[in-house]
C-alpha cells in the first residue's frame, strides 16, 4: 500500500480487496460491548476538517478510537486558520506535533497533495473540493461487497451532479478499478464532457438505465448549481433525474440504492425511497466506521512492521 | 576600469541581418566599435567567448515588475536585475500595478527608477482603460507623449469589443502605432476556473478554462483589429485554434501580432497533476497538440515573439491551496534556457529564429530603439553571450524576489554568462555586477 490516500488512484484493486477484507474483521468489533482494540495504540491521527461535514469527522473519530490511538480534532473555526494561518504553517505545526495520520477535509481539491510535502506521517483525503473522496468510495465498494457477494461486473449507475462530486470520482475510478461497469446519469451540464479517460458509460436517461442496474448510486444535488445555470429548477431537475417513488419500481429485484449523504429528500432522492428496504443509506455510515479501521490500520502499520508490537496486532485482538 | 571590451570568439547570431559567423567584437563608448576577426584594443577589457554565443541583448514583451504597489512581490531594481541575469536589455512592464500605469506620472515614475538601477531599459505598457476597469479609456494621449507604445489591461481581456474598438481608433491621432495588447480569455468561459479544461480537469476536480475561451477572444480581436485598421497584439497564445485564426488573419493582412511564453512551449496539463501551484497559469498549460501547435507557429513566424510573462508572487501567496494561489510563473532568468531546451535543442526552432523571436522581433513591436540589433559598428552595445551547452538546474533563491518558477529544480540547457547594457557589464560571469 501507498503511504498515502490521497486518491483511488493510490490503490490496486489488491490493496482494495484487503483494505475491505480487513474492514470486515473490523466490523465486528463495532457489535462488542467495549468496542476497541487496541491496535493503535500510542499513534496519534489528527482529524484536520477545514470544511465543515460533521459525519466524516465523526466516522473517522470513531474509528482512531477504536483502535485506541490517540485523536486530534483540529477544525476551521476556532483555529489559527480562522486567523488566517496559512496550510503550509498549519500543517507545519501539525508535524511538530508528531502526527501519524493526518486526515483532511478541505474545500480546495489537491490540498491533501499538497500536505503531504510538510508532512511526514500518512495523509488520508477525506474529501477535497471537486476532486475525491476515496474512503466514501470504499466504504460504499465494501457495502455492495457485502450486500450483493462481488464487485466484478456490478452494473452501476452514479446519478446527480457529477462534475462537481468527489464521490463521484473516486467511486467511478474504484469501480472500475475492481471490474464493474459504471454509467454516469445527469443532466450533460453536469456530466464531465470527456470521461473517456475513466472507462465509464454515460447516459442523460435515468429510466432507460434503471432496468439494468445491480445499484443506483444517487448523488446530491447542491441547490446553488441551478443559480449557476446548470439547469432549470429543482422541480424540473427531480422530474427528469431524480429518484422519485414512480421510478422506483424500474429497478431490477435486489438491486441496492445508496447516496453518500446528506440527502436532500424530494430533490434527488424521494422520502420514501429513501427509507425503502433496500436502500444501504444507514449501513453505509456503520460500514463507514469499520473502512476507516480498516485504512487507518493498514496505514499505520499493520502492514509494515512486522514485530509482534501493539500496532501489529491483527484485528479482533483485544 | 576602462570602457572598451573586446569580445573574442564569440559566434554572433544577428537575427536583425541574417549574420552567424565566427568573430570578434569590440565595444567601446558603449556603443559596437568593431567586427572582425583578430581585433585588437589596447587596454581593452577582454572577455574570452570561445564556445560561446553572442546576440542582441534579449527583449521581453511582457513583465510584471510589480512595482509600484506590490513591492513585496518584486520591484523594478530586483525584476530588471533577474531581466539582466537572464540576458534581458529591455523589458516592458506591465500596467497592473497599484495604482495602475493608467497615466503618465506613473509611467515617469517606473522609468525613472529602472533608470536609477540601471539593469535594464524598461518600457512602461500602459493602460487601456482607467483603473483596467474596462469602462472608459485611460489617457493614452498623455502616455504616448511620455513614451507608451503599447497598451494592455493585461490579466484580462479588454472588456468589450466596443472599448476596444474605440482604443484602436482613438490611437490613430497619434504619431506612433500604437499596440494593443491583449489577454483573450472569454471571461464568463473561465469564471473560476484553474486549469485547462479537458480530461485532467475533470480527473483532478479543478474548475476548468477551456482553449475555446481564447479562441472566441483572439476571433473577436482579429474582427476588431479589422474593423479598425488599428494594431493588435496577442498575448501569451496557448491554443492551438487560436495559432491557426492568427495565421489566417495575418494572410488576410490584419495588422497583428502575437507572443508565446517559454512554461507553454515547454509543459502541458499533465505537468499539473500533483497540483505544483508553480505551473498554475492564465492562460494554462494546454495539451502536447496545443503546444506542438505552439512551436510550428512559432517557427513558421505566426507566432512573432517569446514573451515571459514574468509574474512574480511571494513565497507565502504560492505555498497556497491550487485555487487560493495566484496565476503566474516568473520567467526571466530561465527563458533562454528554455526556448534552448524545449524549442531549439529537439530542432524544432532555429537557434536563429529562437533569437529573433526574443531579441529583433518584440524590440520591433516594442519600438524599443536600440534594442535587438542590429550587430552592426556603431549601434548600441545592447547584447547578451551566453553557452548554449552549460546545463544547469534553477533552485531558489532567485535574483528575482520571487520564487515561483515553473522550471524549479528542471534541467535546463544553456545559461547566460554575460549582458551588456549600452556596453556597461550588467552580468558578468552569469551574475549580476549590481
Amino acid at each position: 500500500m501507498n503511504k498515502h490516500l490521497l486518491s483511488m488512484h493510490d490503490v490496486t484493486a489488491e490493496d482494495v480487496v484487503r483494505i475491505l477484507d480487513t474492514a470486515e474483521s473490523f466490523r465486528e468489533v463495532g457489535t462488542r460491548v467495549i468496542k476497541k482494540v487496541p491496535a493503535l495504540r500510542g499513534r496519534t491521527v489528527v482529524n484536520f476538517f477545514l470544511e465543515n461535514s460533521t459525519r466524516t469527522r465523526i466516522s473517522f473519530e470513531l474509528a482512531a478510537k477504536r483502535l485506541s490511538a490517540d485523536v486530534i480534532n483540529f477544525s476551521a473555526s476556532g483555529s489559527s486558520v480562522s486567523k488566517g494561518e496559512s496550510l503550509k504553517d498549519t500543517a507545519l505545526t501539525l508535524q511538530a506535533m508528531g502526527a501519524d495520520a493526518v486526515v483532511i477535509r478541505h474545500s480546495s481539491s489537491g490540498s491533501p497533495h499538497q500536505l503531504t510535502k510538510w508532512i511526514s506521517g500518512s495523509v488520508l483525503n477525506a474529501g477535497d473540493g471537486t476532486h475525491e473522496h476515496p474512503t466514501q468510495a470504499l466504504l460504499d465498494l465494501y457495502t455492495m461487497r457485502e450486500k450483493l457477494g462481488r464487485l466484478e461486473g456490478l452494473r452501476v449507475a452514479i446519478v446527480g451532479d457529477v462534475l462537481h462530486s468527489r464521490v463521484a470520482r473516486s467511486l467511478s475510478f474504484g469501480l472500475v478499478k475492481m471490474g464493474a461497469e459504471v454509467t454516469l446519469v445527469g443532466p450533460p451540464t453536469l456530466i464531465p464532457p470527456d470521461v473517456s479517460a475513466w472507462g465509464v458509460q454515460e447516459s442523460f436517461d435515468i429510466e432507460s438505465v434503471l432496468p439494468k442496474l445491480d445499484v443506483c448510486y444517487v448523488l446530491r444535488v447542491q441547490k446553488e448549481r441551478q443559480r449557476l445555470e446548470y439547469f432549470p429548477s429543482v422541480r424540473e431537475y427531480s422530474r427528469l433525474f431524480g429518484l422519485t417513488t414512480g421510478r422506483v419500481g424500474l429497478l431490477p429485484e435486489g438491486a441496492l440504492i445508496m447516496h453518500p449523504g446528506p440527502m436532500n429528500r424530494g430533490v434527488e432522492i424521494d422520502s420514501d425511497v429513501a427509507d425503502l428496504p433496500h436502500s444501504m443509506i444507514e449501513e453505509q455510515v456503520t460500514n463507514g466506521i469499520a473502512v476507516r479501521m480498516s485504512l487507518l490500520y493498514l496505514l499505520l502499520g499493520g502492514s509494515r512492521s512486522g514485530n509482534a508490537n501493539a500496532d501489529a496486532e491483527e484485528p479482533g485482538d483485544d | 576600469m576602462t570602457d572598451q571590451i573586446l569580445i573574442r570568439g564569440a559566434r554572433v547570431i544577428d537575427p536583425a541581418t541574417g549574420r552567424d559567423e565566427t568573430t570578434d567584437v569590440l565595444v567601446a563608448g558603449g556603443r559596437i566599435a568593431g567586427l572582425g576577426q583578430g581585433l585588437k584594443a589596447d587596454g581593452a577589457e577582454v572577455l574570452e567567448a570561445a564556445g560561446l554565443i553572442l546576440a542582441p541583448g534579449l527583449v521581453d514583451l511582457h513583465t510584471h515588475l510589480r512595482e509600484p504597489g506590490e513591492e513585496h512581490k518584486e520591484t523594478i531594481a530586483t525584476g530588471t536585475r533577474a531581466a539582466a541575469v537572464g540576458g534581458y536589455t529591455a523589458v516592458s512592464s506591465m500596467a497592473n500595478t497599484v495604482p495602475v500605469t493608467d497615466h503618465a506620472a506613473i509611467v515617469a515614475e517606473i522609468r525613472e527608477k529602472a533608470a536609477q538601477a540601471g539593469l535594464a531599459d524598461v518600457f512602461p505598457v500602459g493602460a487601456v482603460t482607467k483603473g483596467l476597469e474596462g469602462e472608459s479609456l485611460a489617457e493614452m494621449g498623455e502616455m504616448v507623449a511620455s513614451g507608451v507604445r503599447v497598451f494592455s489591461d493585461d490579466g484580462r481581456s479588454v472588456s468589450t469589443a466596443r472599448i476596444l474598438r474605440n482604443a484602436l481608433t482613438y490611437a490613430r491621432a497619434f504619431p506612433i502605432d500604437v499596440v494593443i495588447a491583449d489577454h483573450c480569455e472569454e471571461p464568463s468561459l473561465v469564471e473560476r476556473g484553474q486549469m485547462h479544461e479537458g480530461v485532467n480537469s475533470y480527473s483532478l476536480g479543478l474548475a476548468g478554462r477551456p482553449a475555446e475561451a481564447e479562441e472566441i477572444m483572439v476571433a473577436r480581436d482579429i474582427a476588431v483589429a479589422r474593423l479598425t485598421g488599428g494594431r493588435i497584439h496577442i498575448c501569451h497564445l496557448s491554443a492551438a485554434r487560436a495559432v491557426e485564426l492568427v495565421r489566417r488573419a495575418k494572410a488576410d493582412g490584419v495588422r497583428m501580432t502575437a507572443e508565446v511564453t517559454p512554461h507553454h512551449l515547454a509543459f502541458t496539463d499533465e505537468d499539473l497533476l500533483t497540483y505544483d501551484t508553480n505551473l498554475k497559469m492564465h492562460p494554462p498549460l494546454r495539451t502536447a497538440e496545443d503546444r506542438a501547435a505552439l512551436v510550428a507557429g512559432l517557427a513558421d513566424g505566426t507566432i512573432d515573439a517569446i514573451a515571459t510573462d514574468h509574474a512574480p508572487h511571494a513565497v507565502e501567496e504560492k505555498e497556497a491551496e491550487f485555487d487560493l494561489s495566484p496565476p503566474g510563473t516568473i520567467g526571466l532568468e530561465t527563458a533562454l534556457a528554455a526556448v534552448l531546451t524545449h524549442a531549439v535543442k529537439p530542432g524544432y526552432l532555429t537557434m536563429t529564429r529562437a533569437l529573433e523571436a526574443m531579441s529583433s522581433a518584440p524590440a520591433s513591436i516594442l519600438g524599443a530603439e536600440g534594442h535587438g540589433g542590429p550587430i552592426e559598428q556603431g549601434r548600441p552595445a545592447n547584447l547578451v553571450i551566453f553557452d548554449p551547452d552549460e546545463e544547469w538546474i534553477p533552485e531558489a533563491p532567485f535574483v528575482s524576489k520571487a520564487r515561483n518558477c515553473a522550471f524549479l529544480g528542471r534541467r535546463l540547457t544553456g545559461r547566460v554568462r554575460y549582458t551588456l547594457l549600452r556596453g556597461d557589464l550588467t552580468v558578468a560571469d552569469g551574475k549580476a555586477t549590481k
